[in-house]
């Protein structure tokens, strides 16, 4: 795995909580991080992995709004994500939900914290809460396809052996 | 319903007891009675702990005996944490898109132009 040193992600999984929170630091100053998560054209162009194509379909990121974005793979099948915008606080906060469409009832709450640091550098804390640790479990495994099935097969394996 | 495999690992951490348990058993095996001395709880309900740990994989005995040593599946713990490594990369991934991202955007109007910039570039917001 390659390493630019000075501010990898860093996971944090609870076991008290059905929490993930997601730790990371930029060479940029908060309001600049904030607007590349506001603005729907700078959103699509990091959001998703790049084999990925991101078309908003719906995007109305203020406090009391909602959002709906289609990711489509290079075979053409598409997965939406949608969720309600519960607060959004300039260079500060996002606070909104978040769902897979084909799994609707496992949405999670997420918080989004921009923070300056000194040298014109943020901290982005994105906290996601979801209401079990089967839901979270299920979240952290999301959005790794080949590797959310290699892993089980491994594990199954591993636990037929036991 | 049935609970998935690594559902069944993570539950079987949620608990304080068990965390604990689990951590304790990485040094060394242990018998119940061992496993249950720092405890102010029952055998039983130190059993009950345990069979939670077992019924994830994360733990195994050779048999239900109070003196059989109860042994940690260090590799179905070590899958656990491989997955929280994965899910991290992921995220790591996508905030170097972001990363790239910024390098790009100029700084927002009526900011000062700071140390933000793009050194190599020099570019101005």
């Amino acid at each position: 795995m390659s390493t630019t040193g000075t501010h990898e992600t860093e996971i944090v999984v609870p076991t008290d909580v059905p929490v993930v929170r997601i730790v990371r630091e930029f060479d940029a100053p908060a309001a600049k991080v904030f607007r590349a998560h506001l603005d729907p054209d700078l959103f699509a162009r990091w959001n998703g992995p790049r084999y990925l194509t991101q078309r908003n379909e719906l995007w109305d990121v203020r406090t009391g709004g909602a959002y709906r974005y289609v990711q489509v793979d290079p075979d053409g099948a598409e997965y939406a994500f949608y969720g309600s915008v519960h607060e959004v606080r300039p260079d500060e906060l996002i606070v909104q939900t978040f769902a897979y469409e084909g799994f609707p009832d496992g949405v999670s709450l997420d918080s989004l914290r921009f923070e300056d640091l000194p040298d014109g550098r943020c901290r982005l804390t994105a906290t996601s809460l979801v209401d079990s640790f089967e839901g979270r479990d299920a979240f952290v495994a999301s959005g790794m396809e080949v590797g959310v099935r290699e892993g089980y097969e491994q594990l199954d394996e591993l636990l037929a052996e036991g | 319903m049935t609970a998935d495999p690594l559902s069944r690992v993570f539950s079987a951490l949620a608990d304080p007891t068990r965390r604990d348990m689990v951590a304790r058993l990485a040094s060394r095996d242990a018998t119940v009675g061992e496993l249950a001395q720092p405890y102010d709880m029952s055998v039983q309900a130190v059993s009950k702990h345990l069979r939670v740990l077992e019924d994830s994989g994360l733990v195994t005995r050779t048999t239900d005996a109070r003196r059989a040593p109860v042994h940690l599946e260090a590799e179905v713990f070590d899958l656990m944490t491989k997955w929280i490594e994965r899910y991290r990369r992921e995220a790591e991934d996508r905030y170097r898109r972001l990363d790239d991202v910024l390098r790009d955007l100029p700084d927002p109007p009526g900011r000062p132009a700071g140390p933000v910039n793009d050194p190599t570039t020099g570019e101005a917001p």
